[in-house]
């Protein structure tokens, strides 16, 4: 009963939507805005519809019902409820329904907004975002419905299906399997959300986009309109690929955070396009620059994102987390192939109307070095999409498989990203239409001298690999460069206005959001960045079986093996647990314990490492093989994994810059608004 | 100097930027060597040799976990398999062509440069070359294009900004 | 610190008209887009062999130094079991396997061959040592067999009609040699 009236608000929610984009091309067509205005309320209802069905679904997630294909594979009674909740995005089905409910909410705010002086963008705007969401709606439908049901045939055979069928009586499974052990992490809960928050957040930019084509509007409203959703986009696929990488490195235990796997190249590429498009949309508002790239790059995001949907759900590639080979592969090709070649007629179509309205003076301006931001944001694009479509184009070819490692990725990408890392530091300081030399020097030579110092410093501690030292050398200027800039800014502030330091401190972030928020991020890069080349270039790991009392040493630190003990937990896991003492020259500091647990229900095991976990360095240490004949004996592998830490942190710092700069301010938005 | 010139410079060093930029990454990333401190007693090849060359390597069954993490019983064996043939000499090269060629090329973590493979190592750079050009040619006609309407008549809002920052900043130095 | 409404985005009527786009470039695009969904689209196409498919011949290199190829069977039906040493349901059905080789042999319409899949020589070797199997196994060099029938996991075994046709697939190790025995029967020429 339950799962039908779920299914039911499904189906309505579909006929709902496809009345919607026929009423709003009709609206466009023939100028009636009464019938333009009921696809406006169309597509605001699809959310409360869709909501129908995730409760739906909720219900028997949380109730146990296991006679349901769905709560069976993600939910087990042993589970705690909050995961029983969560398991919502634990599996296929709900993970799409869960991404057609985020679309129907974004698409339901937007039609909330004022359209007063935007009307004729509107009825594109609502084609364009419902036919992604019947897209979605039509795989919850008619592919991987999560409402349907077990049944068993007269030969014994299983059926799933709504509604039993003939022949066929039903059968209610004792319990569930379990959601996938890899999936239990707080990190992996948050994650997905996270990305599809991402995912589905840059469908609006580019349904405005879509519009402005449509409509032949060549300013640059909807890139006004959308600014703050793309930034949220960006928010929330930045925080999505941290959380990831979080989750690979306390969980996946093989020592890293980021492995270059398909599956997070799919949510990794439209954050590169997201990014060159955040910053290049800002040329065009300022400048009157490249509407086209503008286009090209949202049109590409939206791609990249269907994409990425498609690579983690279609089985194309195999990674980690990506489900098996199923029928969504064809549709989701239909859907990409429709989507390209109409966002490429259309941009053909207007390719005239948006030439550049102004020209370029220098190139020392800002808006040459956003050029070049965007040609590196591309050319890792292009290594990232290369790297993911080989194989498919080698099996296809050959016959035969390859993998692109992360070798690949590690020998390509670096120079960009050294290039990036330059870039952030000049490109803030230069001026919009021209900079002198002289006063980018003047900014930049004082901090660029104290780099200097920071660079013979890390020499002298003896680092010699010449990328390292030019990407630690490169992050302390741009640190210093930003940091000096900011200085000066609250410096002249103080002076002019009289306010305290600490005030205009304050005060001058708060004035300028986008511009400080962006200094924020940036500053947070320049952290992630070091400790990205702390393990990058100086991890250092050993392996080997030792006896109890025995030591492993790497570094200053050894680890010893004190003790280890198998045991069964009352949520259905074995757990081998070993304990060891972590000690630093001489001095015992700290106990970890790595652990395997071993999920029966779902017959997976999961490598835990032990973390000591310092600003300096982490002491990550797996379990690597334990026979329980010879409990005596253990075999570890031992990482020292040095700034690490940093990552994180200049994760944080980085979220905190994105939250100031997309956080609504008063001055920005009026000021966006007033423009004709 | 002259716009057109500028931008030819700008790309030679981009260009010349990208190359150095590739020789460093081809050579300056040293792997950090294992370090094993006492040598252990019992196997004459250690973990961590047999890891060296595993931590490159992709056993198919533990899709995008390196072979010297994956857990299987499988990946087991295959590790015992280069423990074997380090002990009988063998190197990274011929243990990785070994393997290679009895599993196929997708063992490897890095695709051999040859035959179709040459395309994933020349694509990209000539998709960067394009883009380059392409950026190259945007920027020369930019430059070269005539103002529409005095062009440094227009300066935007954050030039002014920088500019009385500047002042400020400059009165500041001369009164102290 | 207001944003000025007439930034040059949409402050004077554009006077220089651009350059319409060259035909060219807009094909180049459009072929370069319609590559790549092409490509796209044949990957996704499911290239296994399927239940009644012909099967195309292959070589299996013989733990024994035979070269074993399938075209030479023509006429005879063919089980084709994937198997390895380190998956443990593969030891469930090696004995059946062989006790059904024994006694198929001798009518000389069937052939049997296994085929080690992602497997190191020496554990093989011990595998087929263990189980006494007799029929001529080899190793899946390049995966290239196991290529052919998109194999999911160990154990499957295929069985070949005398045709040449896919007849049967048991994924899973079999329970008992009756078991394989029905498989094959239908199928004898």
């Amino acid at each position: 009963m339950i799962a039908n009236i779920g299914y039911g608000g499904l189906l309505v929610a579909f006929a709902v939507a496809l009345y919607g984009i026929a009423a709003a091309i009709y609206g466009a067509v023939k100028k009636n805005e009464r019938v333009a205005e009921s696809a406006r309320l169309a597509m605001q209802l699809t959310f409360p519809l869709v909501s129908v069905a995730v409760v739906a679904l909720l219900v028997l997630l949380v109730s146990g019902r296991y006679e349901y294909a769905y709560v069976y594979n993600v939910t087990s009674s042993a589970m705690p409820l909050y995961l029983k909740i969560t398991a919502l995005w634990g599996g296929q089905d709900g993970s799409l329904l869960f991404w057609s409910w985020l679309l129907s909410a974004f698409t339901t705010a937007v039609t909330l907004r004022k359209w007063d002086r935007d009307r004729e963008f509107l009825p594109w705007v609502v084609v364009v975002a419902l036919v992604t969401l019947v897209f979605f709606l039509t795989l919850s439908l008619f592919v991987d419905n999560p409402f349907e049901r077990f049944f068993i045939s007269a030969d014994g055979g299983e059926v799933l299906a709504m509604f039993q069928p003939a022949g066929t009586f039903a059968v209610l499974p004792p319990d569930g399997r379990g959601l996938n052990p890899l999936l239990r992490h707080p990190g992996m809960i948050i994650h997905p959300p996270m990305l599809y928050l991402g995912f589905v957040s840059f469908v609006i930019p580019f349904a405005f986009a879509i519009a402005a084509l449509v409509t032949g509007r060549s300013d640059d409203r909807w890139i006004r309109i959308t600014r703050r959703w793309s930034l949220t986009a960006w928010l929330f696929l930045s925080l999505g690929l941290l959380l990831g990488s979080r989750w690979a490195y306390d969980v996946l235990g093989w020592g890293g955070y980021w492995g270059w796997d398909p599956v997070e190249l799919a949510a990794f590429m439209p954050w590169l396009s997201g990014t060159a498009f955040l910053h290049s949309v800002m040329i065009q508002e300022k400048r009157g620059l490249f509407k086209r790239w503008n286009m090209i790059l949202i049109i590409l995001t939206y791609l990249l994102v269907i994409f990425g949907t498609f690579l983690t759900r279609s089985g194309v590639v195999n990674s980690v987390h990506s489900f098996a080979r199923s029928a969504l592969g064809p549709l989701f090709f239909a859907f990409i192939a429709l989507s390209a070649l109409t966002a490429f007629a259309l941009l053909v179509w207007r390719w005239e109307k948006l030439h550049a309205e102004g020209n370029m003076t220098s190139l020392l301006s800002r808006e040459s070095f956003f050029l070049f931001n965007n040609l590196l944001f591309m050319g890792l694009l292009v290594i990232c999409f290369s790297g993911v479509v080989y194989p498919i184009v080698a099996e296809l070819v050959t016959g035969n498989k390859v993998t692109v490692g992360p070798r690949y990725y590690e020998l390509a990408t670096p120079p960009l990203f050294l290039g990036l890392l330059l870039l952030m530091g000049i490109a803030p300081l230069s001026a919009w239409g021209r900079s002198t030399v002289k006063t980018l020097g003047k900014a930049i030579w004082k901090p660029l001298a104290a780099s200097l110092l920071v660079l013979a410093g890390v020499i002298l501690l003896g680092v010699r690999s010449v990328m390292a030292l030019t990407g630690l050398w490169l992050a302390a200027a741009v640190g210093f460069i930003t940091l000096y800039d900011y200085g000066r800014a609250v410096l002249a502030r103080a002076r002019r206005s009289g306010e305290s330091l600490p005030l205009a401190f304050w005060r001058l972030a708060g004035r300028n959001r986008r511009r400080y928020g962006g200094y924020i991020i940036h500053l947070g890069v320049v952290i992630m960045a070091i400790g990205i080349i702390g393990i990058e270039s100086f991890q250092v790991e050993t392996q080997r079986a030792i006896s109890r009392g025995e030591t492993l040493s790497l570094g200053a630190y050894s680890v010893r093996f004190d003790d280890v003990k198998s045991f069964d937990t009352n949520d259905n896991r074995n757990v081998v647990r070993a304990e060891m003492t972590v000690i630093k020259n001489g001095r015992e500091v700290g106990q970890i314990y790595p652990r395997r647990d071993f999920f029966y229900d779902s017959q997976q095991p999961m490598t835990i490492p032990g973390m000591y976990s310092t600003l300096e360095e982490d002491v990550y240490v797996i379990l690597a093989d334990w026979q329980p004949l010879t409990a005596d004996r253990a075999t570890f592998k031992f990482y020292l994994n040095p700034l690490i830490n940093w990552l994180w942190t200049g994760g944080l710092v980085f979220i905190l810059g994105m939250l100031v700069a997309a956080w609504p301010a008063q001055e920005d938005e009026p000021a966006g608004e007033v423009k004709p | 100097m002259r716009p057109a010139r500028a931008a030819r410079a700008a790309g030679y060093v981009l260009a010349a930027c990208l190359i150095v930029g590739l020789v460093f990454s081809a050579f300056g990333v040293p792997r950090a060597a294992a370090q094993s401190e006492q040598p252990s007693p019992t196997p004459v090849i250690s973990d961590d040799q047999v890891n060296a060359i595993a931590r490159d390597m992709y056993c198919p069954i533990c899709d995008n976990i390196p072979l010297d993490v994956c857990p299987t019983a499988a990946c087991a064996e295959w590790r015992e398999q280069i423990r074997t043939k380090l002990a009988e000499g063998w190197d990274r090269k011929q243990i990785e062509e070994f393997f290679a060629l009895r599993f196929s090329d997708r063992v490897l973590s890095l695709p051999p440069a040859r035959g179709l493979n040459l395309l994933l190592y020349i694509g990209p750079a000539l998709i960067l070359l394009a883009g380059i050009a392409a950026v190259y040619f945007t920027v020369k006609k930019l430059l070269k294009k005539p103002s529409a309407g005095g062009q440094t008549a227009e300066p935007a809002r954050e030039d002014e900004y920088i500019r009385r920052v500047e002042e400020e900043l400059r009165r500041r130095e001369r009164e102290k | 610190m207001s944003l000025n409404p007439s930034t040059p985005a949409s402050a004077e009527p554009t006077p220089p008209r651009a350059a319409p786009l060259p035909w060219w470039a807009v094909a180049l695009a459009f072929l370069l887009l319609v590559g790549f969904l092409t490509i796209l689209g044949l990957a996704l196409r499911n290239p296994a062999v399927e239940v009644g498919d012909h099967v195309p011949p292959f070589i299996l290199e013989s733990y024994n130094g035979e070269q074993v190829n399938t075209a030479d069977f023509q006429g005879k039906v063919m089980l084709i079991n994937f198997w390895a040493s380190w998956c443990d349901p593969c030891a469930q059905e090696a004995a059946e396997l062989e006790a059904a080789w024994k006694a198929l042999q001798p009518g000389g319409k069937v052939v049997f061959l296994g085929v080690a899949y992602l497997d190191t020589d020496r554990e093989a070797l011990n595998y087929l040592k263990q189980y006494g199997i007799t029929y001529p196994n080899g190793p899946d060099n390049q995966t290239r067999i196991s290529n052919i029938f998109r194999i999911r996991g160990v154990p499957e075994t295929y069985l070949v009609d005398a045709q040449g046709r896919l007849a049967a697939v048991k994924i899973g190790p079999f329970a008992s040699v009756d078991e394989i025995f029905q498989m094959i029967q239908p199928h004898l020429p």
